[in-house]
C-alpha cells in the first residue's frame, strides 16, 4: 500500500512546516499519527518498568501470546480482541506468580512461551483448514508486523480508552511499584505488598502490549515498549527524569519514523523500530567512550 | 499433507506395525532421523543455556533466523549462510552491547534490543522481495518437519558431529563458567571467550536446525527438556543425558502422534514438553510440601540469587 501512495505523494521539501502539513493533509496519517502518539506514551511509560523489572522477555512473549489469542479467537470465531486480552492477561497472571528472581523465571517463561507457539501453530492450521483462502497467509504477517498507516478511527478510539485506563492504573501504583522494582527485599520488609504488585503490573503490561499488538503489530510495541526505556535508563538513574524522557523519546521516534516511513515508502515499523535501535547503540557506544566512572 | 495419509493408515494396538507403519515412507525416515539429530544437540545445547538463564538469548537467536533467511533469499545466497551470518551478527551484538552497559547484569535488554532490530530487518527484507514470498514466512517460522530433503539430512549430520566435538572440549570450562562466573574467572577460565563462544555455538545450532523444524519447535527442543532435567536433577552429567532423552521421547512421540492425526506436528511436540514440565513442577511441589527436607531442594528454586 506504501508504495502506490509514494508516487503520488508530494516529494520531501526543505520547509519543515511545509513537510508536516502535507503529511497532516491525509485522513489516514493523521489517524496514525494520533494512534502512534497514544501508544508511544503508554508503551514508554509502562517500558520503563520492564526495563527497571528486567522483563523483556515477559514483555515480548506476551506479545506472542497476543499473536495466539488473535489467532484462537479466529479460529473458533470468537472477538479477537476478547480472546487476545483474556489469554495474554492470564499469562501475565502466570507469569507474575514466577516471582521476582530473574534465575528460574527466565526458564519458566521460556517454556510457557514454547508451548504458546505450539498452540498458535494449531490454531493456524485450524484456522486456515476452515477458512481456506490466500488471505489468512497475509493477516498472520499482519499481527506480527502491523500497518499502522491502517488504523480506522474506531480502532483509535479502543487504544485511547485502554491506554488511558493503563496509564490512570500505572500512576496509581507507581511508587510502590518502583520501590518493589529497585529493591524487592526492603520493600517487602516495609511491607510493601511485592508479590502483588508483581502480578498487578503483569496484567498491566499484558493489556497494554494486547491492544498495541493488534493494532500495530508485535514488532513495534516490542521496540517501542523496550529501546527508548533502555535508553532512558542509561542516561538517567533518577526515575522521575527517566520516565519522562522514555515516553518522550517513544513519541519521537514514533513521529519521525512514520514521516520517514511516508516519504521513503518503507514500512513504518521498521522506520521506528530500526531508528529506535540505532539510537540505542549510539548512546551506549557513547557512554562507552566517556570516561569510565569505576 | 500427513491428512492424506491419515484416512488410509490407521494406528492400532500391534506397536510393531504401527511402527513399521511410520517408517515406511522416506519422508518419515527422514524426519525422524533429522529430528532425532537436532533433539540430541538440542538437549545438550539447552542444558547450557538454561543454567546460564539465557532462554531470551535463545528464543531470539531462532528469531534471528527469520531475518537471515529471508534476507538470504533476497540478496540470492544459501539460506543456511544467510542463517548462520545472521545468527553470528546477532550474536555479536549481544554480546557487544551487553559489556558496553555494564549496570548489573542488564544481558535481557541488550538481548531485547538485537531482538528487535533483526524482527524489523526481516520485515524489511520480506518488504523488499517479491510479493508471494510473504506466503512463505510461515514455513520458516513453524518450520516443515516433514519435507525434508536428504541433502539437508546429511549436511545435518555433518554439523552435528563437528558440534559435539566442540561441545565436548569446552564443556567442562562453560560448566565451571556458567555455575559460578567469579570463581571461574579467578581461576583462570577465560568467562567473556566462553560467552561469545557459545552464543556462536548457539547461533550454528539454530541455523541448522531451523531450516528444518522452524524457529518454534527448535526454541521448544532447547528450553523445555532442559528445564525440565534440571528441576530433577543437580547433577550436571546426568541432566545433559536426560535432558536429551527427554527430547529425543518428546520428538519421536510428536512424530509418530502427528503423523496418525491430521494436527501439525510442533503441536504435539511442544504440549508433550510442556505436559511433562508441569507435572514435573507440581510434583516436586507437592513432594516438598508433603516431606519437609529442604536440604534436597533443587538448584533452581533456592539458589537464585542473581
Amino acid at each position: 500500500m506504501n508504495m502506490e501512495i509514494a508516487g503520488v505523494l508530494p516529494p520531501f521539501t526543505l520547509n519543515l512546516w511545509q513537510d508536516i502539513l502535507s503529511i497532516l493533509h491525509y485522513d489516514f496519517m493523521r489517524q496514525a499519527m494520533l494512534a502512534g502518539t497514544i501508544l508511544s506514551l503508554v508503551t514508554g511509560l509502562v517500558g520503563y518498568f520492564v526495563v527497571l523489572r528486567h522483563q523483556a522477555f515477559a514483555g515480548e512473549s506476551l506479545s506472542d501470546v497476543a499473536f495466539t489469542g488473535a489467532l484462537g479467537g479466529a479460529a473458533f470465531g470468537i472477538n479477537p480482541l476478547g480472546s487476545l486480552l483474556v489469554s495474554t492477561i492470564a499469562v501475565g497472571v502466570i507469569m507474575g506468580g514466577f516471582g521476582e528472581r530473574l534465575r528460574g523465571r527466565d526458564v519458566a517463561i521460556g517454556t510457557v512461551l514454547a508451548w504458546v507457539l505450539g498452540l498458535g501453530v494449531l490454531f493456524l492450521s485450524l484456522f486456515t483448514t476452515q477458512a481456506s483462502g490466500t488471505g489468512t497467509g497475509f493477516s498472520g504477517v499482519t499481527v506480527l508486523f502491523g500497518n499502522i498507516l491502517g488504523i480506522s478511527s474506531n480502532q483509535v478510539q479502543i487504544i485511547a480508552g485502554i491506554s488511558g485506563l493503563a496509564i490512570l492504573l500505572l500512576f496509581l501504583i507507581a511508587r510502590p511499584l518502583l520501590f518493589a522494582s529497585l529493591d524487592p527485599d526492603v520493600a517487602a520488609a516495609q511491607g510493601v505488598p511485592v508479590r502483588l504488585l508483581g502480578v498487578g503490573f503483569m496484567v498491566l503490561l499484558a493489556i497494554t502490549v494486547s491492544e498495541a499488538t493488534l493494532a500495530v503489530g508485535a514488532l513495534l510495541v516490542f521496540a517501542l515498549l523496550l529501546l527508548p526505556a533502555a535508553i532512558a535508563h542509561q542516561v538517567s538513574s533518577r526515575p522521575g527524569t527517566s520516565l519522562t524522557l522514555a515516553a518522550g523519546l517513544a513519541v519521537a521516534m514514533t513521529w519521525l519514523g512514520i514521516a520517514i516511513g511516508f516519504y521513503t515508502g518503507y514500512p513504518s515499523s521498521v522506520c521506528i523500530s530500526l531508528l529506535a535501535f540505532v539510537s540505542y547503540v549510539v548512546v551506549v557506544g557513547g557512554s562507552q567512550v566517556r570516561p569510565k566512572r569505576g | 499433507m500427513p491428512i492424506v495419509f491419515a484416512d488410509t493408515l490407521s494406528p492400532s494396538w500391534d506397536l510393531v506395525a504401527d511402527i513399521q507403519i511410520l517408517l515406511h515412507f522416506h519422508f518419515m525416515q527422514n524426519a525422524y532421523l533429522a529430528g532425532t539429530l537436532v533433539a540430541i544437540t538440542a538437549g545438550i545445547m539447552g542444558y547450557f543455556m538454561v543454567l546460564r538463564s539465557q532462554s531470551f538469548a535463545g528464543h531470539s537467536l531462532a528469531n534471528v533466523g527469520f531475518a537471515g533467511a529471508t534476507g538470504a533469499v533476497l540478496f540470492g545466497i544459501p539460506s543456511v549462510v544467510g542463517l548462520f551470518i545472521a545468527g553470528l551478527c546477532a550474536a555479536a551484538g549481544m554480546q557487544a552491547l551487553n559489556l558496553a552497559n555494564r549496570q548489573g547484569r542488564q544481558s535481557d535488554i541488550a538481548v531485547g534490543a538485537v531482538f528487535s532490530a533483526s524482527l524489523a530487518l526481516g520485515f524489511l527484507f520480506i518488504h523488499l522481495a517479491t510479493a508471494e514470498y510473504a506466503a512463505n514466512v510461515y514455513n520458516i517460522l513453524f518450520g516443515n518437519v516433514l519435507g525434508i530433503t536428504d541433502p539437508d539430512v546429511s549436511s545435518i549430520v555433518w554439523s552435528t558431529l563437528v558440534l559435539l566435538v566442540i561441545l565436548l572440549v569446552i564443556a567442562r570450562p562453560l560448566c565451571f563458567a556458567s555455575l559460578d562466573p567469579d570463581v571461574a574467572a579467578a581461576q583462570g577460565v577465560p568467562v567473556r571467550g566462553l560467552a561469545f563462544g557459545y552464543l556462536a555455538l548457539l547461533a550454528l545450532v539454530v541455523a541448522i536446525a531451523v531450516q528444518v523444524v522452524g524457529v518454534l519447535l527448535i526454541f521448544a527442543l532447547l528450553v523445555t527438556p532442559a528445564a525440565i532435567a534440571y528441576y530433577l536433577t543437580t547433577r550436571p552429567s546426568v541432566a545433559v543425558a536426560l535432558a536429551v532423552v527427554l527430547a529425543l521421547s518428546f520428538t519421536w512421540l510428536g512424530l509418530a502422534v502427528g503423523y496418525f492425526t491430521p494436527y501439525p506436528v510442533s503441536f504435539f511436540i511442544t504440549t508433550f514438553a510442556f505436559g511433562t514440565y508441569v507435572l514435573v513442577r507440581s510434583g516436586r511441589f507437592v513432594l516438598d510440601r508433603v516431606v519437609q527436607r529442604p536440604a534436597r531442594m533443587p538448584l533452581g528454586s533456592k539458589g537464585g540469587d542473581v
